[in-house]
């Protein structure tokens, strides 16, 4: 519907919606011949939509016979979805077809609508093409309506582009003597002067405070004065002087707008959106620093947008590994990206978790004695002064000689030194060999190489186990270079000396017989628990012997023996390296009293 | 003339107001001073002798944000009016992007208006800057003054404005033509941004 109330005839023209208006009479005169379509922008509560209004009414009084119709852009899509509910679509476009003269308002909110701007270009097409006349109003200029169909924004430039600017002090003046007219107030003079002066540029908003005095003035019923309006008007924009400044501004704004070359701003634009976020705009900066526009401006934006989403998931991943990391500023620079690359894989490597040596197995709990001397004394040179005295130390020993807690507790006690982070690395050669396999299947060998190579003590327990396996020699080979060279202590631990595994390369066997190779070896000397055991074995014998005896007395009548109380706990509690293998000794007997009369006799 | 520096990314213009002794130039940027939030505008810097005359000469930075992607700031210089103190003003007007004239309206004043505007072609001439070419803008203050003692801004123009440059009627002691002024000023300063002389390449002021 078209508001009756906006005419030609209460609005008031000044130098900033001169052009607009002149335009839209030219249009009322003659729809269709004419600036078609008129496209007229401006900020709100400029008179968009009572130019519109004005538009029509005209129309309707000179050409009574053509159809007008006013809607906003909300209305057209409503109408449209409706339309398409009911299955009505033929009908929706029929009836636009049918328009003589489109009034079409806020056409801004086209902004991510496509099925509208599709429809939207249809109608703009067929009314067109049949000479009617389409008029727009928008907020800002068609090529800056997000989201546009370019062929949408091709059609809407087409005619003529035109904007209403903020009105100045004496249209404002004008717009408030008008106004006061129709409301049928009256100020003092110099009041509506005042409000002009003050008030924002923005006829709404004028209207507005003029509201608010006439309700003052009919509250207080007396005329009020330039001294009360300006007090009541609160003069909150300081006596509207800063509004001075802020035209100013704003015309300075345009002025370089208009002589910055466009992809100079760009590109400007550009560089202060990734200085502000803390991004380094290097390439960016040398293209603005050229003589001539970039011949792929575009390519070098994206280009540049690109690094800069990279370097967020370098820095991503590498505070995901330690929050510290995020907001370094190797994830700032595009032009070090390849350095942050680098950072990253590092930090990936040296926080894949190594594995760790059996923390039972410390240093404290190993036992010094003649078969081990030489080895616990190498161990703890090497605690001393890692990788500076015995590098690598090769144990070699027989199962069960000690080998592994010795290793171990080298690992631990050096794990443990003067608080300093030590990356110790302490491995079995079957897991060394599977961690290998497992990494050429999943593409990571990279990453496990890596991992090994940053750690600060390596730690093989069980060399056999790699010497026949060929790429893990090779692997090994290189690792122990690289750890070496680093200066990052190596520790083997082997049931056979390196000459006497015969798969081992020569380049391997010299390298680690170039450390120092000890020897460990099975103790024979009983330790506490073995006597112990001893001793509870003789008691059953002397607390059996009377009851064997006095059986034998009976003639041998069946008994029963039970042991007495604890033993068979303390014999269960005795170290296997009594008998050096579990599965020698049988701890309980069954029917253990019968056999042992079977023994007695 | 380079006002546009394109690897720093901003824009700076200095505009120096001149005119005779006591027309009102440090008026003018007094007037700006006031009407400027304190956090667009640096200290105003003014040496000026005990009767408030200007000694050497005023500096009001103005700070007007990132425009189209530059970093804008405008420097306000006043030179000292008197004849004498011929020195300062082109150690003054060195480097200045556009000029503001400043003249007095009143009738008795017209002689200095003439000599002073003399004074800045010669100094153009000086330095080899074509005056047809150089942003000039004229202002005739005082212009709230009776009518009977002062000169019309048709006649100042006829009088002082042989180029026809923008020339704005003013009274920089209430304001209005200050703002006017400047506008004019800063529009012919930044429309040389698109010459070839200032797309020359980020040369650093």
């Amino acid at each position: 519907m078209i508001d009756g109330r906006f005419r030609f005839d209460n609005f008031v023209v000044g130098a900033a919606n001169r052009l607009a208006v002149s335009a839209v009479r030219a249009v009322a005169d003659t729809p269709g011949v004419v600036y078609n379509p008129l496209f007229i922008y401006s900020s709100s509560g400029l008179g968009k939509t009572h130019l519109l209004g004005a538009l029509g009414t005209q129309v309707k009084r000179l050409h009574p016979d053509l159809v007008v119709e006013y809607a906003t852009l909300d209305d057209f899509v409503d109408q449209l979805h409706g339309a398409i509910a009911s299955g009505q679509a033929e009908a929706f476009k029929r009836r636009y077809q049918s328009i003589g003269v489109l009034l079409l308002d806020d056409v801004q909110f086209l902004t991510g609508k496509p099925e509208t701007q599709s429809e939207m270009l249809r109608v703009l097409n067929a009314l067109q093409a049949s000479g009617r006349q389409v008029v727009m109003t928008s907020d800002r200029p068609p090529s800056e309506i997000a989201d546009v169909d370019e062929r949408l924004v091709t059609r809407l430039s087409g005619g003529l582009i035109v904007d209403i600017g903020a009105p100045d002090y004496e249209t404002r003046v004008a717009i408030l003597r008008h106004k006061c007219l129709e409301r049928g107030a009256s100020f003092p003079p110099g009041v509506l002067e005042e409000v002009a002066r003050v008030s924002a540029a923005n006829v709404r908003e004028l209207q507005g405070t003029l509201n608010r005095l006439i309700a003052q003035q009919a509250i207080l019923d007396a005329p009020i004065g330039v001294e009360e309006a300006r007090t009541m008007l609160g003069n909150a924009n300081n006596n509207g002087l800063p509004n001075e400044f802020e035209s100013f501004l704003s015309d300075v704004a345009v002025a370089v707008a208009q002589h910055v070359e466009g992809w100079r701003a760009k590109l400007s634009e550009r560089i202060n959106h990734w200085t502000r976020q803390g991004f380094r705009a290097t390439a960016l900066e040398q293209a603005m620093a050229a003589a001539e526009m970039p011949a792929d401006l575009e390519a070098l934006d994206a280009r540049f947008a690109a690094t800069v989403e990279h370097l967020r998931s370098l820095e991503a991943e590498a505070a995901r590994i330690n929050p510290a990391h995020a907001g370094l500023a190797i994830f700032r620079d595009p032009e070090r990206v390849g350095d942050a690359e680098a950072f990253v894989a590092a930090e990936q490597s040296s926080q894949a978790t190594l594995p760790a040596p059996d923390e039972r197995l410390s240093f404290d709990s190993l036992r010094q004695t003649a078969q081990n001397e030489v080895a616990v004394l190498a161990a703890r040179e090497i605690i001393e002064h890692p990788g500076a005295r015995y590098n690598p130390l090769v144990v070699v020993g027989p199962a069960g000689a000690g080998k592994t807690h010795l290793v171990h507790a080298v690992a631990n006690a050096l794990r443990q030194r003067n608080g300093r982070v030590v990356r110790v690395a302490c491995t079995t050669g079957e897991a060394f060999v599977e961690e290998l396999i497992a990494a050429v299947q999943q593409g990571t060998v990279e990453r496990w190489r890596a991992k090994y190579r940053s750690c600060d003590v390596f730690v093989l327990d069980g060399l056999e186990a790699v010497a026949d396996k060929e790429l893990t020699q090779d692997e090994l080979f290189h690792l122990f270079n690289a750890l070496v060279t680093r200066g990052a202590q190596l520790v083997f631990a082997t049931q056979r000396e390196p000459a006497a595994l015969g798969t081992l390369a020569e380049r391997m066997r010299s390298r680690l017989e170039g450390g120092l190779v000890v020897h460990v070896a099975i103790e024979v000397t009983e330790p506490a628990e073995v006597k112990k055991a001893a001793e509870a074995k003789q008691a059953v014998k002397s607390r059996a012997k009377p009851l064997v005896s006095a059986a034998v007395a009976r003639r041998l009548t069946p008994l029963s023996i039970t042991p007495p109380e604890g033993v068979s706990e303390t014999v269960q509690g005795v170290s296997d390296s009594y008998f050096l293998d579990t599965e020698k000794i049988v701890l309980d007997w069954p029917d253990a009293d019968g056999l042992l009369i079977e023994e007695m006799r | 003339m380079p006002v546009v520096n394109y690897s720093a990314r901003e824009i700076v213009c200095k505009i120096v107001y001149v005119g005779p002794g006591r027309s009102g130039k440090t008026t003018n940027l007094q007037y700006i001073y006031d009407r400027v939030p304190s956090n667009r505008r640096g200290t105003m810097v003014s040496l000026a002798t005990q009767t408030e005359r200007t000694l050497f000469f005023d500096f009001l930075p103005l700070e007007l944000g990132t425009i189209s992607g530059f970093s804008t700031r405008f420097q306000l210089y006043t030179v000292p009016g008197q004849v004498y103190y011929r020195a300062t003003r082109r150690l003054v007007l060195q480097g200045a992007d556009g000029v503001i004239f400043v003249a007095d309206s009143q009738r008795r004043q017209m002689d200095e208006n003439v000599e002073s505007l003399r004074d800045l072609h010669e100094y153009l001439a000086e330095q080899g800057t074509d005056p047809r070419e150089f942003p000039l803008v004229m202002q005739y203050n005082k212009q709230d003054l009776p009518r009977d003692l002062i000169t019309s801004t048709a006649i100042l123009d006829e009088t002082l404005n042989f180029r026809a440059v923008p020339s704005f009627a003013a009274d920089a002691l209430h304001g209005p033509g200050v703002f006017e002024t400047l506008r004019a000023a800063a529009e012919l300063v930044l429309g040389k941004l698109s010459t070839p002389v200032a797309a020359g390449m980020g040369t650093e002021r």
